[in-house]
């Protein structure tokens, strides 16, 4: 039995990417995932690997377009201002099929918001955040062991699908420190024929390229890369169901808010009401199939998010809107409490 | 015996490029250098967003296509993976002085040990002529109509002698096109660029004074003239930095 | 003897060759349209060539292949 050690969220990231076999980070200073950075910075030198600070999260997120142009397991860090200017790069990255790891440390917002945690940026994460037709794939952690293990299930699904995945924390994640058990990793390299590493005078040239000035083949490209994103809805959704055998009422909340949420299905329990919670951990692909399921056997939902109310579209869309689904909310780096859930999953019941 | 024929690092595809337009000889000066130093097989270039976009169908190595600017970026993640490869950009004015402009510095002055073909026309031309941030002060675009107006517009930037400014970059040169002469010269500073990358020596950066002649409105021969009488007295050629000299000088 | 032979489908008739020749020996063709549609580059006196390139060094599209 492997070790447990005590680590922030942010380090177990950062430590879980070196296992995976990332030897490449590139990062610019954003509260609250400054750690990630700085413990590349003492790793990386120490196992042949490369940390940069770059220029600007333009500069950085460009940079892992590069090494994943290359074939390496490669990766950056941000929060919500920074992962802003990233979308540039991963539109590029999404547009050129390459596997690469954002994470992004959410922070409140609009515009420079604040320091403190926040969920708002979902919609970004989950609806594309850059120009163009494409998805990552979003992995919500709700614990340090899951910051280290879904890193790597990143870097595996990245690499299997040629695409980029996201890490969605957020500043309580990553300051949180908890024990973790970091995971042992099977680093057989994956066969990456369309690399660019250059063609040894062996093959023709491979091109890493994103643009496409006939309409018809950037069409088919998109279609074809919406077969792949179909792939992963049926193969890769990942959610964790608590309590919801004989639900009446389902909580939906990932995250930080499912560990709060826990508390107050825990807490509604006790006074009697039969409910339950599901809590995705692919954002993207959403756990729709789960949520269908439980519309047949509730009367109502919950949506328990630290933004305006963005992940509730969805669970609303799944649910076919058959059930009220309400909100219970804080935002602005304002956490939202076991008592106020627990208030909403009253009022739910009164509905 | 053949004397002059078409280098290798080069594939079969046309160029897209107007009639008379000089990218086709500063692409042929980097694949012949590319050819005469060996490393076909081990090099890989950036190609940036501007007329030289699809340069990736051109050049026989393996190729990235980058956002605007960004290709100093994308170069130093690929070397800084692939320390024995040989990676180049291959960027214009637009691209390289104007939105990429925080790249091009950082990764000068980070010394990254990639080679970079600047082309500076002094104009914007995929997207039909507009002012570039090396139009002369004076110069008519479709985004100066009346002229580039220093008092609203600023100057142009001259890159290679601000780069120089900088403690990083290995070697910085400008020069032109526009005659036999000075594509030989051309010629020669390009291979010292890749050469410096093969020894380790580090940033290299090559400003090639080029031509629009659609996007200036001239024939191809007058764009030449008007590279000799206007473009040139402004950016002076010449090696403005090379630390490898200067050391053993001093 | 030099020889220049052209790729004339390729040409597109800048005329920068034909001004770089020293020997003035270079003319774009009056009588022919290649497959791009341009008045292609060509040779009037191959016997006054001497073989500097020079045409081929200022031609954009690697039109010319010169042998001597």
């Amino acid at each position: 039995m492997a070790e447990k050690v005590l680590m922030k969220g942010n380090e177990a990231i950062a430590e879980a990417a070196i296992k995976a076999g990332c030897r490449h980070y590139f990062g610019y200073p954003i509260t609250p995932q400054t750690e990630i950075a700085a413990y590349m910075a003492k790793r990386m030198p120490k196992i042949g690997g490369t940390f940069l600070q770059a220029e600007s999260e333009i500069a950085a997120i460009n940079m892992v377009y590069g090494v994943a142009s290359a074939g390496f397991r490669v990766m950056t860090s941000s929060s919500s201002p920074g992962v802003s200017l990233k979308q540039e790069g991963i539109s590029y990255i999404a547009g050129s099929d390459l596997p690469a790891l954002i994470v992004n440390v959410q922070r409140g917002g609009p515009g420079l918001g604040g320091i403190q945690p926040s969920q708002s940026d979902y919609f970004q994460a989950t609806k594309g955040g850059g120009h163009g037709d494409y998805h990552l794939i979003v992995l919500a952690p709700a614990s340090v062991q899951e910051m280290a293990d879904l890193t790597v299930k990143a870097f595996d699904l990245a690499d299997k699908y040629r695409c980029p995945a996201m890490l969605l924390a957020d500043g309580t994640m990553g300051q949180m420190m908890e024990p973790v058990v970091l995971p042992e990793v099977d680093t057989a390299p994956v066969e990456k024929p369309w690399a660019v590493t250059g063609t040894k005078n062996a093959r023709p040239h491979n091109i890493i390229n994103s643009l496409y000035l006939k309409p018809d083949q950037l069409e088919k490209t998109n279609f074809e890369r919406y077969e792949k994103y179909r792939q992963i809805e049926e193969n890769e959704v990942m959610y964790e169901s608590f309590m919801m055998e004989d639900a009446e009422y389902c909580v939906v909340a990932f995250g930080i808010t499912a560990r709060i949420s826990k508390n107050a299905v825990i807490a509604a329990r006790k006074k009697g009401i039969k409910v339950g919670m599901i809590r995705p951990i692919t954002l993207w692909p959403f756990p729709t199939d789960a949520i269908a399921k439980a519309a047949e056997q509730v009367k109502g939902f919950l949506s328990v998010e630290l933004s305006m109310g963005q992940m509730i579209e969805d669970v609303r869309l799944a649910s076919g809107c058959r059930r009220p689904v309400l909100l219970c909310n804080r935002t602005g780096g304002m956490i939202v409490s076991p008592e106020e859930v627990l208030a909403k999953i009253d009022e739910l019941v009164a509905l | 015996m053949i004397v002059f024929e078409k280098p290798k690092a080069l594939t079969d595809v046309p160029l897209h490029y107007c009639p008379g337009c000089t990218h086709g000889i500063i692409h042929r000066l980097v694949a012949e250098a590319i050819d005469e130093l060996d490393i076909l097989g081990r090099t890989v270039g950036v190609a940036p967003v501007g007329c030289s976009v699809m340069s990736y169908d051109y050049f026989a190595c393996d190729m990235v296509e980058a956002a605007h600017g960004r290709a100093p970026a994308v170069a130093t993640g690929l070397k800084r993976a692939m320390p024995d490869n040989i990676i180049f950009t291959y960027q214009g004015d637009g691209d390289l002085a104007s939105i990429g402009m925080a790249e091009t510095v950082h990764s000068a002055t980070r010394n990254e040990n990639i080679t970079v073909i600047f082309v500076n026309n002094a104009i914007y031309g995929m997207t039909g002529g507009q002012m570039a941030p090396t139009s002369l002060p004076g110069q008519v675009t479709q985004t100066s109509p009346y002229g580039r107006d220093i008092a609203t517009a600023g100057y142009p930037i001259r890159v290679s002698e601000m780069l120089s400014t900088l403690d990083g970059p290995a070697y910085i040169e400008r020069v032109a096109v526009n005659n036999v002469k000075n594509v030989k010269n051309a010629k020669k500073a390009i291979l010292k660029a890749f050469r410096n990358q093969v020894e380790g020596k580090g940033f290299s950066l090559i400003e090639v004074v080029s031509t629009c002649p659609t996007n200036w409105g001239m024939t191809p021969a007058k764009a030449l003239e008007w590279v000799e009488n206007n473009m040139i007295p402004y950016y002076p050629l010449g090696v403005y930095r090379d630390k490898y000299a200067d050391a053993k000088e001093g | 003897m030099a020889k220049v032979t052209f790729l004339s489908d390729l040409c597109k008739g800048c005329g920068l060759c034909v001004d770089a020749c020293p020997k003035k020996i270079l003319v774009l063709a009056k009588d022919k349209i290649n497959a791009k549609g341009h008045s292609p580059a060509e040779m009037t006196d191959q016997s006054k060539c001497i073989g500097c390139a020079f045409c081929a060094t200022m031609c954009p599209d690697c039109v010319i292949t010169v042998e001597k």
